[in-house]
């Protein structure tokens, strides 16, 4: 690690005030930014500790699941109002990386980050999320603009995400075997945004939502309807792990599972 | 005597897992001395390059640093000595290129080092290690046996030709000739043993302290054999006597060989400590581990095995190509000759052998022992073939291993590859293992999966292996440049409490306790009254250290051999005080007795009276009971068994999952029932990883693709099942306790029952190691070999 100063404001505009300052950097669970930080990859003249934000919580209306921010994936996973409302997400939730990761790791900061690999991005993207952030409302479908890259500017904060409550979904994933962060995990939802499925860990650009999956579904709800339905491997990542061509049949297989999960 | 028997037979608890797992264990990273500077070594990030300047004036001005050192500062200290000398087929010695503990000229692979920085804080010798300014220029790389020995290769060592280290030979070339002509069948296998990443899980650390009053230094670290470390690094390097240094490998937290060989950052702390006349410490982070433990394995092989009609085998030839990486490591030339060749005739009563085996140098980390070194490609390789050959002539590979099994009323058995089996009954580990694994009953298993859409394999291995290298004069003909002897000294308190220094080292293993429960139980004592003292020079006589499964072997026999004297002096100083005559006296449950009679003297009442010899045959005898053995093993000994693996495979994902794991093992005379079932499930959770997960990848330059836990898969829980151990013992026959070792027989004999398996399951003849999902799925589709 590089030497940094380090602030915990206790108020969203403090928070914001702090992260103007050149270099400065958001930390939420530091599961992503301290082993970043450790191997030097990263020189943050100020680390801006957002715990102090009171950024947690979960509310959970008819329509809608909102999660704050701050919460952690083993507070999601063990939520039973997720679990009625959005069982996958909580699902989810329980599955990213191991226990020790879960306890301290959020949802915002998992957002924030966009690892192509990573799980909620599938999540906010099929169930057409609004990620709410100090300044504005963002959909899912804008928010997501490539690996380790969204539309968040470098001053704002995340505050909460809202998941509209889906009539099915389900999210499975195929681990890398090293990682075990997703090699393919998909997404699939129905629901009041519509037919959606995402995946992620499969594309170079990120997660990212399956046109002919999505077509397939609308028409016929089942994992059979996915039978042949192609996926192409030329923007699909490559590595020792799975070539583009294994990624792209495991895109069908993972997502035809996916479905049959969701019933 | 003790009210719960703890001694051989008997699975007591680990004396020194208290300390383990209440954070009291004392690692050489714990370890910190007054005036501690730390040291940062700066690494190649190039697989191979020029070295053109290095300009260290910016970092030696940073704040905090007290020195920077590269290969011109050494000038005056050895390379890193190979401790094996091979000589290739037309009698000339293996090509040795110097291993520099600093690169000099060039760099040879990724992690090479090249500057070591050391400053008052870790932090500050990072920051100055970043102002290094070093100046390389890339040169032409390889990184796989393949490349290395292609027409005009890049030369890894400028004038060694074709890259080539040796090329050696073992066996009758012309009998294996004249069998492969008239034989029914030649049966061809290629096949490769993948290149491995040890990640124990504790990673290096070397602190070096000198006391300038003395003049004396010590070097803490993580050794597995703290005195081969003295003598290489004292006598080849530094040019320090063993009296001037002492070597200190406290608890080590995993080995499994990487942290036998002699490396650099012993040799910069230690000379660095005296030249500052202050403590070095450096420590490597996970990242550093990767690119600079000894890597293991890394072969490429075609055997062939000659049969007749009935498949019983008449000869067999093997052609090796073995990864040295770009210098060699301490051991690493007798890997794959020695430990390796000399193994071929398996099981098996296979008349004649012939082998080659070439060694070449790349642009990769060195490569050395790792668990079971030698032994895993040998049975790796002769099991995968016996597979095969069964498959080709459409026979039961049960049937086929029956019958070219050495007959039990054979042994002693003399192979066609320099080894002579003392002992073994590979039938019964067989059976038991056959048993065991329920294998009549795997067919309505397999036709179970089958209705599930998912595809069952069953695989086999009757593996075998050598343990407790020996005897000192055989591997020093061999080329050892050492003797593999070991050292024990047994020291009877004069209050009969009881210090038992070894020369072998516990990283793991469980010595403190399995040594102990020996002692306990040879002189009779409660276990709580012994201890066992490793890893220090500056207390143990002299020894060689732990690998090879040769602790209890070698080490254990030399307390036996130490015990022996301890109870012929005690008999002496019994017969005096008894008066009676010295071969009257019986010696049993810590009691010296006449025989015959009830007069008697305890072991702590001899050990006093040997302390305090007031009554004592003084003219006789020396006063104190204090003896050290040395023993040199007549052979090696030979463990080996069965294991079986059945796996299912989901065709749609190509995702292998172990269902059931059993093995039998011969390991000889078992002290402690629980520690060898532990030491073989974590020798079967290695052997799953080489065949179903890990793997050293390099791309074609020489780049390590796998540098992390990211990308390199360890096993972990739920990468494994159930794994049942059981034991089918014959006693070795030539060491006092009939014991043959376990610690590597898990990570030997159970790649090939696994990818016999996963193979079986496919329905194919052959696959490289790991099976991952990707491989398999390929196969499926019939895709080409990732
Ligand atoms: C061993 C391990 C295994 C893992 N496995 C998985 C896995 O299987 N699946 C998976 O999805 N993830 C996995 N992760 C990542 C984990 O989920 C992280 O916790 C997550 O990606 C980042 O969350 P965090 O709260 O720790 O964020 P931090 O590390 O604190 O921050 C990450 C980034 O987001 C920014 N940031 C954080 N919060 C906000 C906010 N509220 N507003 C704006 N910017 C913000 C930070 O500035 C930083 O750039 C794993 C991590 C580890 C260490």
């Amino acid at each position: 690690m590089y030497d940094f100063t380090y602030a915990k404001p206790a108020s969203l505009a403090a928070a914001t005030a702090a992260l103007a300052t050149e270099d400065a950097k958001a930390m939420a669970g530091g599961m992503t930014l301290i082993p970043v930080l450790k191997q030097r990859l990263n020189k943050p003249s100020v680390v801006v500790d957002l715990s102090g934000l009171g950024l947690t919580g979960i509310t959970v209306t008819g329509d809608s699941v909102t999660i704050g921010a701050m919460t952690t994936h083993a507070a999601v996973a063990a939520s039973a109002e997720v679990k009625r409302a959005i069982p996958a997400l909580a699902a989810l939730a329980g599955i990213i990386g191991d226990k020790e990761v879960r306890h301290r790791g959020t949802i915002g900061g998992s957002l924030a980050n966009n690892d192509p690999a990573a799980d909620y991005p599938a999540a906010a993207l099929a169930l057409g999320a609004t990620i709410t952030t100090s300044k504005r409302a963002i959909h899912a479908d804008d928010y997501f603009q490539g690996m380790f890259t969204t539309a968040l500017e470098a001053d704002e904060i995340i505050t909460s995400v809202s998941f509209p409550v889906p009539a099915k979904a389900a999210y499975e994933k195929f681990k890398n075997p090293a990682s075990r962060y997703a090699m393919v995990g998909v997404f699939v939802a129905k629901g009041p945004a519509g037919t959606r499925v995402a995946i992620t860990g499969a594309g170079q650009g990120g997660v990212f939502r399956h046109a002919g999956f999505e077509a397939a579904l609308a028409a016929n709800w089942s994992a059979a309807a996915l039978t042949g339905v192609p996926t192409s491997d030329a923007d699909l990542n490559s590595d020792i792990h799975a070539s583009a061509e294994y990624r792209a049949h495991l895109c069908n297989v993972v997502a035809r599972r996916a479905v049959a999960a969701a019933g | 005597m003790n009210a719960v028997f703890e001694g051989i037979g008997a699975s007591p608890r680990r004396k020194e897992d208290l300390r383990f797992i209440s954070g009291r264990g004392n690692y050489t990273d714990d370890m910190n001395r007054p005036g501690q500077t730390y040291a940062i070594i700066k690494r190649s990030d190039r697989p191979h390059a020029k070295i053109i300047a290095i300009d260290t004036a910016a970092a030696r001005a940073a704040p905090g640093v007290v020195a920077v050192y590269t290969s011109t500062d050494l000038a005056a200290i050895g390379g890193l000595p190979c401790g094996w000398q091979i000589h290739s087929k037309d009698g000339s010695p293996m090509a040795e290129p110097k291993h520099p503990i600093l690169a000099e000229g060039k760099v040879r692979h990724v992690g090479d080092p090249i500057a070591v920085v050391i400053a008052e804080t870790k932090q500050q010798a990072r920051d100055a290690a970043e102002l290094l300014h070093i100046d390389l220029e890339d040169l032409p790389s390889i990184a796989t046996v393949t490349d290395a020995m292609k027409p005009g290769a890049p030369e890894v060592h400028d004038g060694i030709a074709g890259n080539q280290c040796y090329d050696w030979h073992l066996g009758d070339a012309d009998a294996v000739a004249a069998a492969f002509k008239s034989a029914h069948k030649v049966v061809t296998l290629d096949l490769e043993n993948n290149r491995l990443i040890p990640n124990a899980m504790e990673p290096r650390v070397a602190l070096g302290d000198y006391d300038r009053f003395s003049g004396d230094y010590t070097l803490y670290t993580t050794s597995q054999n703290p005195h081969v470390i003295r003598l290489l690094m004292g006598a080849f390097v530094l040019g320090l006597p063993e009296h001037r240094l002492r070597v200190v490998a406290p608890d080590v937290g995993g080995g499994f060989g990487s942290k036998i060989y002699h490396y650099a950052e012993e040799a910069i702390v230690t000379w660095a400590a005296g030249k500052l006349a202050r403590p070095v410490k450096w420590t490597a982070d996970r990242s550093e581990s990767f690119m600079s433990d000894a890597h293991g394995r890394d072969h490429v092989s075609t055997a062939q095995m000659a049969v007749d009609a009935d498949g019983k085998f008449l000869a067999m030839k093997v052609h090796t190509v073995a990864n040295m990486g770009a210098y060699l490591s301490t051991f690493a030339p007798a890997v794959p000759t020695y430990l390796y060749a000399t193994l071929l005739a398996g099981t098996y009563t296979t008349p004649v052998i012939y082998v080659e085996v070439k060694a070449v140098f790349t642009n990769t980390v060195p490569v050395d022992a790792y668990r079971g070194a030698g032994r895993p490609e040998a049975s790796f390789l002769v099991e995968r073939l016996v597979d095969t050959v069964a498959l080709e002539l459409g026979m039961d590979r049960v049937d086929i291993r029956r019958r070219n099994f050495i007959p039990r009323d054979a042994f002693p058995y003399q192979t066609p590859v320099a080894l002579q089996y003392d002992s073994g009954d590979y039938f019964a580990t067989l059976d038991a293992a056959m048993k065991s694994a329920d294998w009549a009953g795997f067919p309505a298993r397999k036709a179970e999966a089958k209705a599930r859409g998912k595809l069952r394999g069953i695989g086999i291995s009757t593996y075998l292996e050598a343990c407790g290298i020996a005897p000192s004069k055989l591997v020093g003909q061999l080329g050892a440049r050492a003797g593999l002897y070991e050292v024990a000294n047994v020291r009877v308190h004069p209050t009969g409490s009881i210090s038992v220094f070894t020369g072998t080292h516990s990283h793991g293993q469980g010595h403190e306790t399995t040594f102990a429960q020996l002692v306990a139980d040879q002189l009779g004592v409660p276990l709580s009254q012994v201890d066992i003292v490793h890893g220090d020079t500056g207390k143990i006589p002299f020894g060689m250290g732990t690998y090879g499964s040769r602790s209890l072997a070698v080490g254990g026999s030399a307390m036996v051999k130490a015990m022996d004297k301890i109870i012929a002096k005690g008999k002496k100083i019994a017969a005096h005080l008894l008066e009676a005559s010295a071969n009257d006296i019986e010696f049993k449950n810590g009691v010296f007795s006449v025989a015959g009679t009830d007069r008697s003297k305890t072991l702590g009442e001899i050990a006093l009276t040997a302390y305090v010899p007031h009554n004592y045959p003084i003219e006789e005898i020396e006063p104190g009971l204090d003896e050290t053995a040395f023993y040199d093993p007549a052979n090696f000994t030979f463990p080996g068994g069965c294991h079986i693996c059945e796996v299912e495979i989901d065709p749609e994902t190509g995702v292998t999952t172990i269902i059931n794991f059993n093995a039998v093992d011969d390991v000889g005379r078992v002290v402690n029932p629980m520690i060898v079932e532990g030491q073989v499930q974590g020798g079967v959770a290695q052997g799953i990883g080489q065949a179903l997960l890990e793997n050293a990848a390099y791309d074609a330059s020489g780049q390590l693709l796998s540098g992390s836990f990211m990308d390199y898969t360890m096993p972990r829980a739920d990468d494994l099942s159930n794994i049942t151990v059981g034991t089918e013992n014959t006693m070795c026959t030539h060491n006092p306790l009939g014991s043959k070792g376990c610690g590597e027989v898990g990570a030997i004999g159970s790649p090939p029952a696994v990818i016999g398996a996963v193979c079986d399951a496919l329905g194919i003849r052959h696959m490289n190691m790991p099976a991952t999902p990707q491989k398999v799925w390929a196969i499926i589709n019939g895709r080409p070999a990732a």
